[in-house]
């Protein structure tokens, strides 16, 4: 069976530090220096014409794959390199966490105005359009890599680094054999999620409109959108249909081999009953080129470059494995560490006096929206939660039920929220609060899925013996839940709720305000707000909306769902 | 200290001299292990045997260069070590083998990260494999084969990178008696018959029996801090055979060694956040002291405490942590390898379940933690005070062992009906 099971990856304290503060006000400097650059934008940019014959979709199918692949290379290097770094070296560390614990909680989608705009300020449209996406795929995909390889690298038991050190593995010959083996299993699950998000966030990238700026990308998502715009139903089906396809093709080809194959290092000694298969692998493994190439190229290869690298590394005396080294920062680091804090202080400055150019009368519809948002996200938790709680027990307690669906549930999950949404509105737009339902929706959609894959990984782990004892009780069927199934359940639901409402406040920048058949409809919110913002050319707003949004999902994160998580690790874990 | 040399050569390979490891700074400091010197002459096997925390296999790592002392010099072959030893290696308690790698790759392993060629590398690890009986293993992950293999593997490894110094860090611990007895055996075979270039041998161990079995000398430590006791040379002819009497009276004297004696009118130390030292909590269970007085009443208030252990079947490190608390409580003694059950002891033995209970909290609440936490209790308008408020009384003594402590003293403070621990709150409180 295969398991979505997903941790939010590190617990410090539950409460706000200065160093939170430092993080929070360098994201607005950020968010001002974008603003700025984004004044200069012409207020007019013709999109690209999408054109919906079925024979572009091969090419834009590509074409979205390539954004997804290049965005993906990028998120995989900065994790190797950003958790290694932080898992060490300490002091590295100290500063490293908390940022990126920020950056994970950061609501992506309400910066891509502010990147697409500041970017097409200074580079061509098309290019500038092409890099936001992959930005933004990138900050889909690369956070919960980075804390996946950081936990494996500082998870690692003693004995083994010590066994390392002691047989002087040079870093190089090191990293191969020990560090990058042991997270690979993490690096792989977090790989499939991180490709679901990005997902995700392209299709929302390929159809962004910003007032009369057309940022459109060719691609499958803007594809859905003309086709959704022009009401042509076939076109709908073929790209939803090619966009699944790809989507299938990718986990037949690319993850379901690799996860077979990674299986081997997994660091349990005990072997496995229920190890993942893969139909892929197992063909390519009995093919004679594939065993020349490892035989006459890979290996030889790799023998070079390790040999190579010793030599590099054979002049350095390995350092005792006691721990990680806990320099002091040099010179240069302490200098360009002053800068980056001038910088960040002139740039929060600076926001702040833009942010107070703001209306006075705009003040209290921006905590309004705020508001309205969180109303909607917490209506479309609990939508969720009735829902997926019966069913993910269903599934994950009785086996031959999960053997049938888990499959399909799979297939559905894959398809990007965001790229049913010209959809859906081509059903709602006409109906009464329309757009408000399909807001709700469309943040149902992008995030019950998590919470299904967590609340079924949650009853599959509940022990035999217990559910044998209930039984043996004779409880009452609601005792039966109140004791056993919603405890042990818990720690997944809420582990699935955080992901889920992150999500659901993402989702919220592109559902509160649409663009559909040259009409805008929109509704009350900060989604919307930013879009208005953004297409009237309110910086001071966009600003202003963008913090409260921001502030409120990470003072959410911090208040609420840190503490629900401590008490499900602590209270309701089953050991 | 007792010095006899055992082996022919009498060169020094590896010399420590006053080793002191600590953690943290004074006032909160706790210091592992407390001015070590010892040496390793070529052609020795030398066991390092203590209760756990008594900071040996720490001492293991300063040897191998994993771990620097505090203070003190270690000398390999009078050359002041610099790094890890490039001369010695270890064999670790959980065989430390890489799960990807099949058997053959891990040993390579250990060769490439040398620089040996390949085709080299591939000759040597295959004979070595042969050598410690893998053969046809080749190609094997570890996790399809047994705890024993899986340390053959072990073996090999460090085997591969021809080591003068041979350091084993409970290699056996995790291993089934059988396969432990086997490959003690192969062990001994290899290094007697000279067929590993090994020089010499140092192991970690807390099985006193392992000990007398494999060594040339066994040096005691003792705990609190961890420092050397004595030692012992070991002159029986191997191979030797445990049901030799000579080599029961010596197991019987490391066990004495191990156990130490009761001091009698030793000091409880003082109360935590008091002037003075505070006398640790041993990590055992009050359940468990009860069982003990009631063995060695049955055997009419003295048994040997060798004998003892190895009827119930209990590692020294499941065993000491309850005498000393029956020594700390006073309910026996140890005096030259034997338990000695005190006046009080006996009359636990003796008595209704209900006068036991009011038995062991008088007893208990002497002891300074138990008596202060008591107090702190009773003097509160509600009696209940947070656990973050002894804990953090308690890191002045402990440090990081500070949690361990409380969770015993807790765990005494419930079975004497002193006081318990709220879950849910997070506070101590006194049983009404």
């Amino acid at each position: 069976m295969r398991r979505f099971f997903y941790r939010p990856a590190s617990i410090p304290k539950p409460a706000f530090t200065i160093g939170d503060g430092l993080i929070l006000l360098g994201l607005v400097a950020l968010l001002y220096a974008g603003a700025r650059l984004a004044l200069r934008v012409p207020a007019v940019i013709a999109g690209p014409n999408i054109s919906l014959r079925f024979s572009a979709l091969p090419w834009y199918a590509l074409l979205s794959i390539g954004r997804m692949l290049v965005a993906y290379i990028l998120s995989l290097l900065f994790s190797l390199s950003y958790g290694y770094y932080a898992a060490r070296n300490r002091a590295a560390e100290r500063v490293l966490m908390p940022l990126l614990d920020v950056l994970q909680s950061v609501p992506i989608l309400s910066f891509l105005p502010v990147v697409i705009l500041s970017l097409s300020a200074i580079l061509p449209q098309m290019l500038a359009a092409e890099l936001a996406s992959i930005v933004l795929i990138f900050t889909s995909q690369a956070w919960n890599l980075t804390f996946s390889f950081y936990q494996s690298m500082k998870t690692i038991p003693t004995e083994q680094r010590e066994a390392a050190a002691i047989f002087r593995l040079n870093p190089w010959l090191r990293f191969k054999t020990m560090e990058l083996p042991f997270a690979a299993l993490g690096l792989v699950w977090n790989s499939i999620m991180s490709w679901s998000g990005g997902w995700f966030f392209l299709m929302a990238a390929e159809i962004f409109n910003v007032g009369s700026r057309d940022f459109r990308l060719p691609g499958l998502g803007s594809y859905l959108q003309t086709a959704a715009n022009a009401g042509d139903t076939r076109a709908i089906v073929a790209g939803l249909g090619t966009l699944i396809l790809v989507i299938v093709l990718l986990d037949q080809l690319v993850w379901r081999p690799v996860l077979a194959w990674a299986d081997k290092f997994k660091i349990e000694m005990i072997e496995s009953d229920d190890a993942p298969t893969s139909w892929f692998l197992e063909a390519l493994s009995r093919s004679w080129l594939l065993e020349q190439l490892d035989q006459h190229i890979w290996h030889p290869m790799n023998e070079r470059l390790d040999n190579s690298l010793r030599w590099r590394f054979a002049a350095r005396t390995p350092a005792p494995a006691e721990a990680a080294s806990a320099r002091r920062p040099s010179i240069v680091v302490i200098v360009l560490g002053a800068g980056v804090g001038l910088a960040i202080l002139y740039g929060g400055y600076q926001a702040v006096r833009l942010a107070a150019t703001l209306p006075a009368a705009m003040w209290p519809q921006v905590g309004l929206g705020v508001l309205a948002t969180l109303g909607r996200v917490t209506v479309a938790l609990v939508i969720t939660l009735l829902w997926t709680i019966p069913v993910g027990v269903a599934i994950g307690t009785n086996q031959r039920l999960a053997r049938v669906l888990q499959p399909i549930v799979q297939v559905i999950a894959a398809i990007p929220a965001t790229a049913i949404f010209p959809v859906l509105l081509l059903a709602l737009v006409k109906a009464p609060g329309g757009i408000n339902i399909a807001a709700v929706l469309l943040m149902l959609m992008g995030t019950q899925w998590y919470l299904l894959f967590n609340i079924i990984a949650g009853g599959a782990a509940i022990p035999q013996d217990l559910k044998f004892t209930t039984e043996l009780l004779q409880l009452s069927r609601w005792d039966r839940w109140r004791t056993l199934i919603l405890p042990a359940l818990f720690p997944f639901i809420i582990t699935g709720a955080i992901t889920a409402s992150g999500g659901a406040w993402n989702a919220s920048i592109v559902a509160e305000q649409v663009q559909f058949g040259g009409q805008k409809y929109g509704t009350i919110g900060v989604g919307a707000l930013i879009a208005q913002a953004t297409g009237s050319a309110n910086y001071a707003l966009l600003l202003v909306a963008t913090v409260a949004l921001v502030g409120t999902v990470v003072g959410i994160n911090r208040i609420f769902w840190r503490r629900m998580y401590r008490l499900a690790e602590e209270r309701y874990r089953m050991e | 200290m007792v010095m006899t040399p055992i082996s022919k050569d009498t060169t020094v390979l590896l010399a420590l001299n006053h080793i002191t490891k600590s953690y943290g700074r004074p006032p909160k400091q706790f210091i592992a292990i407390q001015d070590v010197n010892l040496q390793i002459r070529l052609g020795e096997f030398v066991c390092l045997l203590g209760p756990s925390g008594c900071g040996k296999s720490t001492l293991l790592r300063i040897i191998t260069g994993l771990n620097t002392a505090s203070s003190g010099s270690v000398l390999y072959r009078d050359q002041s070590l610099v790094g890890v030893n490039p001369h010695a290696t270890i064999v670790f308690q959980t065989f430390a083998l890489y799960p990807w790698l099949t058997v053959q790759e891990n040993v390579e392993v250990a060769l490439k990260a040398r620089g040996v060629p390949e085709n080299e590398r591939r000759q040597r690890a295959l004979k070595l494999i042969d050598t410690v009986g893998l053969d046809g293993f080749e190609t094997a992950y570890p996790r399809e084969l047994s705890g024993g293999m899986r340390q053959k593997v072990g073996f090999a490894r460090a085997m591969a990178v021809e080591p003068e110094l041979l350091c084993l860090d409970e290699p056996f611990s995790a291993l089934d008696v059988l396969s432990a007895e086997s490959l003690r055996n192969e062990l001994m075979e290899l290094w007697q018959t000279k067929s590993i270039p090994t020089q010499a041998i140092l192991m970690v161990t807390h099985n006193i029996e392992e000990a007398v079995l494999m060594a040339d000398r066994i040096i005691v430590m003792g705990k609190d801090p961890g420092h050397v006791v004595t030692e012992f040379p070991v002159t029986l002819h191997q191979p030797r055979n445990r049901k030799d009497t000579a080599f029961q009276a010596l197991v019987d004297q490391v066990y004495a060694a191990v156990a130490g004696k009761t001091v009698p009118g030793k000091t409880l130390g003082t109360a935590p956040g008091q002037p003075g030292k505070t006398i640790s909590l041993p990590r055992a269970r009050l359940g468990a002291l009860a069982g003990l007085l009631e063995r060695v009443a049955e055997e009419g208030g003295k048994i040997d405490l060798y004998r003892l252990a190895a009827e119930l079947n209990m590692e020294l490190d499941d065993m000491l942590p309850v005498v000393e608390t029956g020594e700390l409580l006073e309910m026996l003694t140890v005096q030259e390898g034997d338990l000695q059950l005190t006046a009080l002891g006996q009359a636990y033995a003796d008595a209704s379940i209900l006068t036991r209970k009011e038995l062991i909290a008088g007893r208990v609440l002497r002891v300074p933690i138990i008596g202060w936490i008591y107090e702190t209790l009773q003097q509160d308008d509600n009696q209940r005070v947070a656990k973050e408020f002894f804990l953090d009384e308690l890191r002045g003594d402990f440090g990081d062992w500070a949690a361990e402590q409380l969770d015993t003293a807790i765990d005494w403070g419930r079975y004497a009906e002193l006081f318990a621990f709220d879950d849910d709150s997070d506070e101590l409180y006194r049983e009404s």
